[in-house]
């Protein structure tokens, strides 16, 4: 009986938990959903942990403009299947607020993110926001808490992270402050991949192999598009290519791929040599702290 | 099969981090991208050749002070199973963090340097992980290159009656492979052994049955009301008698539902929505258990306490203590107790809780107490 329980259900059962948690202890929570394939889990999850009843918490993206349109277009359809309420919030609105200023036009607003996000969190007043960050992506979020405090700047202090003992989760803030919640905290990519081959769940088309003009620069795959045209001398080619992960355009590169299916996914992910973000991340190789600089800053 | 959590024990001096980056490593758990990152950084750091050392690398005050202050969480697996590895600071500064870390695990490593022996430190991470009821420890006897192999320096050591294996953490000997310097050692390599151990729930399902209440669901288009929680302990089957606390009423259970699809059992680790056969009071927090195995119901609960807040223990102070789904104020009467300590506590409770001895039943058996004013937890408490 218990030999049948794979590690999905295992890591399922997890997950739910966690979430029944943040509806129990939280009065005005709020889940991150972007149409990437991390919180395409968060919602199937969402649907095991509350239905037939409503979710108990709205839906948020934060908007940086420079989104692939297939995935804006699965983001509202997503949610509209649900019957769920999206709320959008865009870095554009922080920059003519002034609250987000950017050097040029095509610069990445990965990081600005941030700032739309505290504001998002701050008129509606959420005290908990749950997203679908995995601790094996990168070493900051290696450290972090299941449910984890921000203060009421936003930040992280990740030297002074409250303990975390068995599963007893202390969601407790005062007004202003807020915790950040990670049901698949404890899943990897491989793991993400197989529950949505074993739920059959719809990802956004990018995630599978397409052909698209790109350039080879550092050892990654740059897509061309109008934000990140080809520099002088490179050579535009036309590649399969998947998505392994969805951000901002400008900053987000497509690995080379032939998988068309999940299952070809799942496999290509098993013998991957490189780590998700390795291959298709440009903001994280900056320094060997950027991720842990943008974190403590309020950044998802 | 669900994955097994480990800790790990041990300063960095005795060659903890190397210790996991080589079972990383040899466990192909390492992606290019890391190891180059890695090899910049051997590089960079004076290091010859690739040092293992700093695929664990942690957050930045960490790297500046060659330290581990907080729990990193590291995936690997093998054909057999997965692991999820808790790699806990040894510090006793950081024992709050390190608390953390092994609340969660099936199973301890600790790394003890052959030259010197279990450090106090690690002797007080065994001895945390021992009060968390971690029963499955084995030392991983590290540097026995240093002292040519020798099979009467590893003999010689006193563990505490630990398990121990013999290795090399720099050469991988004993680690993943088996290396051809230990003939002489004839037991599991570490992988091996950790292979071999068992995760929680699997014992956990042997115990009474214990469903603590997260949720009510309302009854929705002709649902009947359910109520949602995890199996903490032990497992129920469709039309088991029940009993719920703190109404003390007993029932059945009509339905058993996982995620719209019943089903005819659910054991410990199952998230599950219950139906039962009575309209009963129920809210969350309530507890609905094996009516032949009750939990006892007390307002007066003796608890080892780890203290675990900046603030010392306020003798005779007010606390929210929270176990399971439940909070009620607790009056904390102890000796002073400060940051790391242990040590025995009385709580007299504003409402009553629903426990079990902690070596029973982990779920219903464990509580924190949080500061009201602060929202900090700052103890862990065991109860007797």
């Amino acid at each position: 009986m218990l030999a049948e329980r794979s590690h999905l259900d295992w890591l399922e059962s997890e997950a739910i938990y966690i979430l029944r948690e943040v509806a129990g202890q939280c009065q005005n929570a709020v889940l991150f959903f972007s149409g990437g394939k991390d919180s395409i889990c968060l919602l199937r999850l969402a649907e095991k942990a509350f239905r037939p009843g409503r979710f108990p918490f709205p839906l948020l993206h934060i908007d940086t403009g420079h989104n692939y349109p297939e995935v804006i277009e699965f983001r509202d359809r997503r949610a509209a299947e649900l019957g769920e309420r999206l709320v959008v919030r865009s870095v554009e609105d922080s920059i003519r607020r002034g609250t987000v200023r950017l050097g040029s036009e095509n610069q990445s607003r990965n990081a600005a993110q941030s700032v739309t996000l505290l504001e998002a969190i701050a008129e509606f007043g959420f005290d908990a926001a749950i997203g679908g960050a995995r601790r094996d992506e990168e070493k900051a979020r290696a450290k972090e808490r299941v449910f984890s405090f921000r203060d009421e700047f936003g930040q992280w202090d990740p030297r002074n992270q409250r303990p975390e003992l068995w599963s007893l989760y202390n969601a407790r803030v005062h007004p202003g402050e807020h915790v950040r919640v990670f049901p698949i905290s404890n899943w990897t990519e491989l793991d993400v991949w197989q529950y949505i081959a074993r739920e059959r769940l719809e990802v956004p088309s990018i995630y599978y192999a397409h052909r698209r003009p790109a350039v080879r620069r550092r050892g990654l795959i740059v897509p061309v598009t109008p934000l990140t045209p080809p520099r002088a001398g490179e050579a535009v080619e036309e590649l399969s290519v998947r998505f392994r992960t969805v951000g901002d355009i400008s900053c987000t590169c497509p690995v080379e791929s032939e998988a068309s299916t999940v299952e070809e996914i799942v496999e290509e992910t098993l013998v991957a040599r490189l780590t998700e973000r390795g291959a298709t991340r440009m903001d994280d190789q900056t320094s060997e702290a950027s991720m842990e600089r943008r974190k403590k800053e309020g950044y998802f | 099969m669900q994955p097994l959590r480990f800790a790990t024990a041990g300063s960095v001096d005795d060659g903890k981090s190397t210790l996991i980056g080589r079972l990383l490593y040899d466990a192909r758990a390492i992606q290019e991208d890391q190891l180059a990152a890695v090899e910049r950084a051997s590089q960079r750091r004076g290091a010859g050749g690739l040092d293992l050392s700093l695929i664990t690398d942690g957050l930045e005050a960490e790297r500046e002070q060659g330290i581990t202050i907080d729990v990193a969480y590291r995936y690997f697996a093998t054909p057999r199973r997965k692991f999820i590895i808790a790699d806990s600071p040894g510090h006793e500064q950081y024992t709050r963090n390190m608390a953390t870390g092994a609340s969660n695990a099936d199973a301890i490593v600790l790394l003890v340097d052959v030259a010197k022996g279990l450090l106090p430190q690690t002797r007080r991470h065994l001895e945390i992980a021992r009060l968390l009821g971690i029963r499955q420890a084995v030392a991983f006897v590290n540097k026995m290159d240093l002292v040519g192999y020798s099979q009467d320096a590893f003999q010689k050591l006193d563990l505490a009656g630990l398990e121990a294996i013999p290795g090399c953490a720099l050469r991988g000997d004993m680690v993943v492979e088996r290396g051809d310097a230990l003939g002489w050692y004839h037991g599991p390599t570490l992988l091996e052994r950790l292979e071999s151990f068992q995760a929680d729930a699997e014992q956990a399902a042997a115990g009474p049955f214990r469903f603590p209440v997260q949720l009510v669901s309302r009854p929705v288009a002709g649902q009947p009301r359910g109520y949602m929680g995890r199996i903490e302990s032990g497992c129920v089957l469709a039309g088991a008698q029940v009993q719920v606390f703190p109404a003390g009423r007993r029932t059945v259970v009509r339905k058993i539902l996982a995620h719209g699809a019943e089903r005819d059992i659910a054991v410990a680790g199952d998230s599950v929505n219950l139906v039962l056969a009575d309209d009963i009071d129920i809210a969350r927090g309530d507890l609905i258990a094996d009516a032949a195995q009750p939990p006892r119901e007390t307002r007066a609960l003796e608890v080892t306490l780890v203290w675990l807040g900046h603030e010392p223990l306020r003798a005779g102070g007010r606390y929210i203590a929270q176990q399971s789904a439940r909070r009620t104020l607790a009056t904390v009467s102890s000796d002073a107790l400060r940051l790391n300590d242990i040590g025995e506590a009385r709580l007299a409770l504003h409402a009553p809780l629903f426990v079990d001895p902690y070596d029973r039943v982990r779920a219903t058996g464990a509580l924190i107490l949080i500061d009201e004013a602060t929202n900090q937890t700052v103890a862990a408490g065991l109860v007797r």
